[in-house]
């Protein structure tokens, strides 16, 4: 059956490549952590630096705690001559939806997103605490954790889930990372102690380093860099309010209304890489996005495998195009959240051709 | 068995980023937060017709703004809530604590806050709880101190919200939200082999193996052709002024006499300049061409500044590409 297009061109992701993901990377600069993953995404599609046609990022100041840090791994990219580059302080996700809409521009052809996270250099739970509102929530100080935790209470409360069946969502992750070498947890990991309950540490991302990188090209051009490239069949982001308190936190309206918008409900999907990095999330997502037993969920590991922050929703991304590129998906869901509890979510759908 | 080589140590500091960010608000947070003073809880009526607690001035929902404010108890029910066994240092309570979301009564939806109970047996969803007023308050959601269980029933005052005028005698327009978060910052593998040879009265560079500029300070990575700077070479001592400007303002806790000249400094084999101070010349005798050399203080880790080497002045050709 042929795609029908919903946009002015085709655009896939024809490359993607990550780092491998620890708790600390002291003794590299965040060029030097990015600078190889960038050799590699390039080099498996043979282009150069100087052949891309527009450059977006996604990285956090407030990680590195140092102002305009994203502007350093410029370096690693071969910034001169001057090239034409963006870059949100977000997600590499929505980065690589920057990227898109500029190729959809016609002004590029081809993109390279990367997206990196240092978060070993402070406290990350306390950081994430600067994205709250600075009047009600911020001189509280609830850190991301917490957060979390009471929307697991909310799901516990409404019947949706239990603390068993959370920590069988972590369990699955971290088994399924055992084939993911650039995961950070893997295998058996001891569920440990609450963190802030009902979540206890299996229930909770890892705190690491990272940085990951996808190519997007359009059209013929797609199909001579890739043997089967991961048409971006859809995509879509929506935000709701930032009151807590003003959210149904059991549900997520605004995934569900960004998957209606990127077609995921216009056919069966096979894969879901969803960004949830706290296990509860994954019970909110699944039900937004109406994912049943059949679809394979996170098969890389997923976010509580490893969670480079403003990376993570990107690896999404990359790793259900690599399952297509792989041949082991024909149509995926990918996933991005930002902000607490599930707030911003963007949702796109991958599809590969069929022969 | 052999040792493996251990990694190059690298260096590492504290690195401490403090903001008082100072915030206006609107005629909206305005009056809640000056009503938390005062231990009057207001709210914001939406497009809807629904009660929100706390108030913001545009419709979530539609975006239209809204300004009709209404007064609720202090006293409410939890809607969900999470058990902080281990508080973090800027949270509202130094002992174990419930998040809890709380629907006050008369209101539609709820306020995030803590909640001081003495373990999570005695938290669930549905109880009812009641502002703690804090002892000092000045206009600030920390005027409510936390909550604390109540076994009264819904406030009668306040079987639904009462319309409320929002004006209060010295109204709070601003708030200073204070924020420290620390970091412990390291350079990475190239900056803490320069720092560490300055220390030495060496300047390092690192060379691209692909256009053999040599970058100082190197970062790891040649900006031009996007890859690994690891060709470490030592430049200098002695260089040429390249550019440079007349500094007339003193900045505030520099001990250096205005006016004095600050200068781009192309080191001996560099193919980028560096930026430092110009000493032992007057200032307006420096030049572009000047060759200078750095001079260290005593126990200084890096150049305090650049004088004259005595040298004739550099051809313009010569450092023409570096300025």
């Amino acid at each position: 059956m042929a795609r029908t297009s919903r946009h002015a061109r085709d655009v896939a992701v024809v490359a993607f490549a990550q780092s491998d993901h620890r708790r600390n990377t002291d003794e590299l600069s965040e060029v030097e952590m990015v600078m190889p993953v960038l050799h590699r995404v390039l080099a498996r599609t043979g282009l150069k630096a100087g052949e891309i046609g527009f450059t977006c990022s996604g990285s956090s100041d407030y990680l590195a705690g140092r102002a305009f840090s994203f502007t350093m791994t410029l370096d690693g990219v071969g910034a001169w001559p001057p090239i034409s580059e963006s870059h949100v302080e977000m997600d590499g996700a929505w980065a690589l939806y920057e990227a898109w809409v500029k190729i959809q521009t016609g002004e590029a052809d081809t993109a390279l997103v990367y997206a990196y996270g240092k978060s070993s250099p402070g406290s990350v739970r306390d950081v994430m605490t600067r994205q709250l509102d600075p009047y009600y929530l911020a001189p509280l100080w609830p850190d991301s954790v917490a957060l979390a935790a009471l929307q697991a209470r909310a799901l516990i409360d409404a019947g949706e889930t239990d603390e068993r069946a959370l920590a069988a969502i972590g369990a699955r992750s971290r088994a399924s990372a055992e084939t993911n070498p650039h995961a950070q947890l893997k295998g058996a990991v001891p569920q440990g102690a609450y963190q802030v309950a009902p979540l206890r540490t299996g229930d909770c991302p890892p705190v690491g380093d990272g940085a990951a990188a996808v190519i997007l090209a359009a059209g013929d051009v797609a199909r001579g860099l890739c043997e089967r490239p991961a048409w971006i069949t859809g995509i879509d982001h929506r935000i709701e309010a930032h009151g807590l308190g003003l959210r149904d936190l059991t549900d997520s309206v605004s995934t569900r209304i960004a998957a209606e918008q990127a077609g995921v409900f216009e056919g069966p999907v096979d894969t879901a890489e969803l960004h949830a990095p706290f296990s509860s999330q994954e019970v909110v997502l699944r039900k937004a996005l109406g994912l049943g037993d059949e679809v394979s969920v996170n098969p890389s590991g997923g976010a509580l495998a490893a969670h480079p922050v403003m990376a993570a929703g990107l690896i999404r991304i990359g790793e259900a195009a690599a399952r297509i590129h792989r041949g082991e998906s024909d149509r995926a869901v990918a996933h991005a959240t930002s902000g607490p509890c599930l707030q911003q979510n963007l949702v796109a759908v991958l599809e590969g051709d069929r022969t | 068995m052999t040792a493996a080589a251990s990694p190059p140590e690298v260096l590492r500091a504290p690195l401490v980023v403090e903001f008082p960010f100072t915030r206006s608000l609107g005629p909206v947070q305005s009056a809640f937060l000056t009503g938390l003073r005062e231990r009057v809880v207001l709210g914001v009526t939406t497009s809807d017709g629904r009660v929100m607690v706390p108030p913001v001035e545009y419709d979530p929902v539609t975006a239209d703004e809204i300004r009709d404010l209404v007064e609720v108890a202090a006293t409410g029910t939890v809607t969900t809530w999470a058990w902080n066994g281990d508080p973090r240092p800027a949270q509202p309570l130094a002992t174990p604590f419930a998040w809890v979301l709380v629907r006050l009564d008369g209101a539609d939806t709820a306020i995030l806050h803590a909640l001081d109970a003495p373990d999570p047996e005695s938290v669930a969803t549905g109880m009812r709880v009641r502002i703690r007023w804090a002892t000092d308050r000045v206009g600030a959601i920390t005027d409510i101190a936390c909550f604390e269980p109540a076994d009264a029933p819904a406030d009668p005052a306040f079987p639904q919200a009462a319309p409320h005028d929002g004006i209060f005698a010295d109204a709070v327009t601003g708030i200073v939200a204070e924020a420290r978060l620390d970091y412990t910052y390291s350079p990475g593998r190239a900056q803490t082999a320069y720092i560490n040879a300055l220390s030495e009265r060496r300047t390092v560079g690192e060379r691209c193996p692909s256009c053999h500029k040599v970058y100082v300070p190197p970062r790891g990575a040649c900006p031009t052709c996007g890859v690994a700077t690891t060709d470490r070479v030592e430049v200098g001592p002695a260089g040429t002024v390249t550019t440079y400007c007349i500094v007339n303002i003193k900045a505030r806790n520099l001990d250096i006499d205005v006016p004095y000249v600050y200068a781009h400094i192309a080191l001996d084999g560099a193919d980028l300049a560096l930026h430092g101070r110009i000493g032992g010349i007057p200032y307006d005798q420096v030049r572009m061409g000047l060759r200078v050399e750095p001079v260290w203080t005593e126990g200084g880790r890096h150049p305090d500044h650049y004088r004259p080497t005595g040298e004739p002045d550099a051809d313009y050709d010569v450092y023409k590409e570096l300025i």
